[in-house]
């Protein structure tokens, strides 16, 4: 897997958003190691479409996420969203642009504030920016609550613990919308939720999507959640990029054999059906000390001699359907072609 | 060892666990929280059970008040437990000590705070043996070893001498099982064993825990949200709902056959691998009832899609359907004629609402 290169991109001018070669490094204490968290990524995100990230726990997946919001800012790498350069931007022109890219977070409880009335939670950020009048920013608050189906009136008088998890969940969302923004990121929105709750909540996010014309970075490590909501999946593994594809296609025709072990482990709600093993064996190697080549290659059925030695760049197998393997289960002979990133 | 001879008497074909009404309620200061409200059923020797539900059903309280694990002061307990043919539902803590380790463990959700910081690996797993098998520190260690090469943890005696720490989070709960394999139980009850862990992870850990129930004759109680996670691991399941019972059968004929509209209404709702993206799923609207004032009829009625007058206020009881060992509580089940025409109503009823303004689809969560 893992791979670099950037031949899944699309024209620079029809995304929102597009990452290229993002590189993000934490320092492992006075040891002079480091946590190679996300090391090259390239991603792009078109006006309209949700990409959705998936991986196993430590992939380097929410950090992508946090430091597309600069949160903390990447070790290298470019960020560009709406035509802007983030990662050279300053912190109050950094700061404006946040308004049009929201982010919402995993747990919905602890991500609100338990001494505060919904509403002002809700009401806060066209507070700070001075949105319209008060008139105007009652508004706007009564119309958001409204959309996420929480009663404006309940929430005037209720703080976040009266309201379940979904409610808590409904109500980040409706304050991630009241600014307006072109872009959401939701990091696992829903993995604290019971599956009954979750399926409103997903319904919830692609009506939304539908109404403001949002963009969806969707990071997730259910991969059946993750195929219901996504245009687009990317799969990483140890900070790389294994595989991007269209979701239906992903789904169908997995050709990294990381993808291909990540769906033959999700359990089947059907005992009728034969479960068809990718045994693996072991867990991810640590992110301090990754493998040489193809990160994978320690854990992978297919692993050959090239894979420790050289590192596959991601290429396009099929229509929209790029796979960073060597030797991947189907569409091998692809040739591997270097696109120019500029344009 | 008195239970032994008391087992030994016991046909191997008798159930091995018991349950009749049981309730465990919790004293609050909002009022009595029915968390288990008069639990029935019997489970066999060497089988897997699943106890599938929401947060809040009950499912947890159920698998603790079996294992004696709850809080000292609150707790409410009625009914009978009888495990081997002997009522353990009136034991204390001391009484149950016996009997944990040795013919019923526990694995948790957490294999990060399960485990002792302080203590190594090798010591966590040797403990029990010591204390209940009363073996010497040499061959506890040399059990240790043994269990943790069970559980498939490679260099095992390189292990036994490190930290929890140093271990992931499978790893741990690979520890986790050793230590509740460690005195041979004959029942293990697992707590969303694989939640906190990655689904790579988790079907490895699925998969050792049924080759170890399998070896072993071990009773499984997999106790899990997941309809995915008990699909292809167990024998039986069982799906709670507000603190009862709604639906046992087999497992495929539950999936197969399922006569509970709360059981149908959670299939629905997972998104499936197989459909394409974007599908619609199926909500279901509102939220788990409150089980200081639980509803009076069915306790699924008030978010229950084919409601009718009868469910809103008389609760159904447990009863059998036309296949064997399968149980459901419903006036109206899935495929009765009443069904179908409920089903045709609300479908006629969505047809008018959709006409006119779209409304968000919250329905009744917020109340």
């Amino acid at each position: 897997m893992a791979g670099t290169g950037t031949a899944h991109l699309r024209s620079a001018s029809d995304a929102l958003l597009r990452v290229e070669n993002l590189v993000v490094e934490f320092p492992v204490g006075r040891t002079g190691l480091k946590v190679n968290a996300v090391s090259g990524i390239s991603l792009d995100v078109l006006r309209g479409e949700t990409l959705g990230l998936v991986g196993e726990s430590g992939c380097g997946k929410s950090t992508t996420g946090r430091a597309i919001m600069q949160l903390p800012r990447p070790t290298s790498g470019s960020v560009m969203f709406e035509g802007k350069e983030l990662t050279s931007m300053g912190g109050d022109t950094m700061r404006e642009a946040r308004t049009r890219m929201q982010m919402i977070f995993q747990d919905p409880i602890s991500s609100l504030n338990p001494r505060r009335k919904v509403r002002d939670i809700v009401m806060e950020p066209l507070t700070i920016w001075g949105r319209g009048s008060k008139s105007q920013r009652n508004d706007q608050v009564d119309r958001v609550l409204d959309e996420v189906g929480i009663d404006p009136q309940r929430a005037a008088e209720s703080q976040p613990h009266q309201f379940s998890g979904g409610q808590c969940q409904r109500i980040s969302i409706a304050r991630s919308l009241v600014l307006d923004p072109s872009m959401i990121i939701c990091d696992e929105p829903v993995s604290a939720l019971d599956v009954s709750v979750q399926a409103q909540v997903l319904n919830l996010l692609e009506d939304l999507k539908q109404r403001y014309g949002l963009t969806l970075v969707f990071i997730a490590h259910d991969l059946a959640v993750v195929k219901n909501i996504s245009d687009r999946v990317a799969v990483m593994y140890l900070g790389k990029i294994c595989e991007v594809a269209g979701s239906d296609e992903l789904y169908r025709a997995p050709a990294h054999h990381y993808t291909n072990v990540l769906l033959s482990s999700i359990p089947v709600p059907d005992p009728s059906v034969a479960v068809k093993r990718h045994p693996i064996e072991g867990e991810p190697p640590s992110p301090v000390f990754p493998p040489s080549g193809c990160r994978f290659n320690t854990r992978c059925p297919a692993a050959q001699e090239r894979c420790s030695a050289e590192e596959p760049l991601l290429r396009e197998i099929g229509d929209g359907h790029f796979v960073a393997c060597h030797y991947p289960v189907h569409g091998g002979d692809a040739p591997v072609t270097v696109r120019s990133s500029s344009n | 060892m008195s239970n032994v001879s008391q087992a030994a008497s016991r046909d191997i074909t008798d159930p091995l666990l018991e349950l009749t009404d049981v309730k465990t309620h919790f004293r609050t200061a909002r009022g009595l929280v029915r968390a288990v409200d008069g639990v029935t059923f019997n489970l066999d020797r060497g089988k897997a059970l699943g106890i599938v539900g929401e947060s809040g059903s009950g499912k947890t309280i159920l698998s603790r008040s079996i294992m004696g694990l709850l809080p000292p002061k609150g707790a409410v307990r009625s009914g009978s437990i009888k495990f081997e043919g002997r009522e353990i539902g009136n034991l204390g803590r001391k009484q149950m000590r016996h009997i944990w380790g040795k013919e019923m463990a526990m694995i948790f959700q957490d294999p990060m705070t399960s485990l002792n910081p302080l203590m190594k690996i090798g010591q966590q797993i040797a403990e029990p043996l010591k204390i209940h098998l009363g073996m010497d520190k040499t061959s506890a260690m040399a059990t240790a070893e043994k269990l943790l090469q069970d559980v498939r943890i490679p260099e095992a005696h390189r292990r036994l001498a490190q930290y929890p720490h140093e271990l992931s989070g499978g790893m741990r709960q690979r520890v986790m099982i050793a230590i509740a394999l460690a005195c041979g139980p004959t029942a293990l009850f697992a707590d969303e064993p694989t939640t906190a862990l990655d689904v790579t992870v988790q079907a490895q850990i699925l998969d050792l825990l049924n080759e170890q129930r399998k070896d072993r004759n071990m009773s499984l109680i997999l106790v899990t949200h997941d309809l995915g996670v008990v699909a292809g691991h167990t024998d039986d399941i069982a799906v709670m709902y507000g603190g009862q019972l709604v639906e046992m059968a087999p497992t495929r004929v539950l999936f197969a056959n399922m006569k509970m509209p709360y059981t149908e209404a959670l299939m629905q709702s997972i998104p499936k691998i197989e459909d394409p993206s974007h599908t619609r799923l199926t909500a279901i609207g509102g939220r788990p009832p409150d089980l200081v004032h639980p509803p009076k009829g069915c306790r699924f009625a008030p978010r229950c899609p084919y409601v009718r007058e009868k469910c809103e206020n008389e609760m159904p009881q447990l009863q059998q359907s036309d296949l064997p060992g399968h149980f459901f509580r419903c006036w109206y089940p899935v495929g009765s004629p009443e069904y179908f025409e409920s089903k045709e109503r609300n479908a006629a009823k969505a047809m008018a609402s959709a006409a006119p303004t779209e409304v968000p689809v919250s329905i009744g969560e917020a109340r």
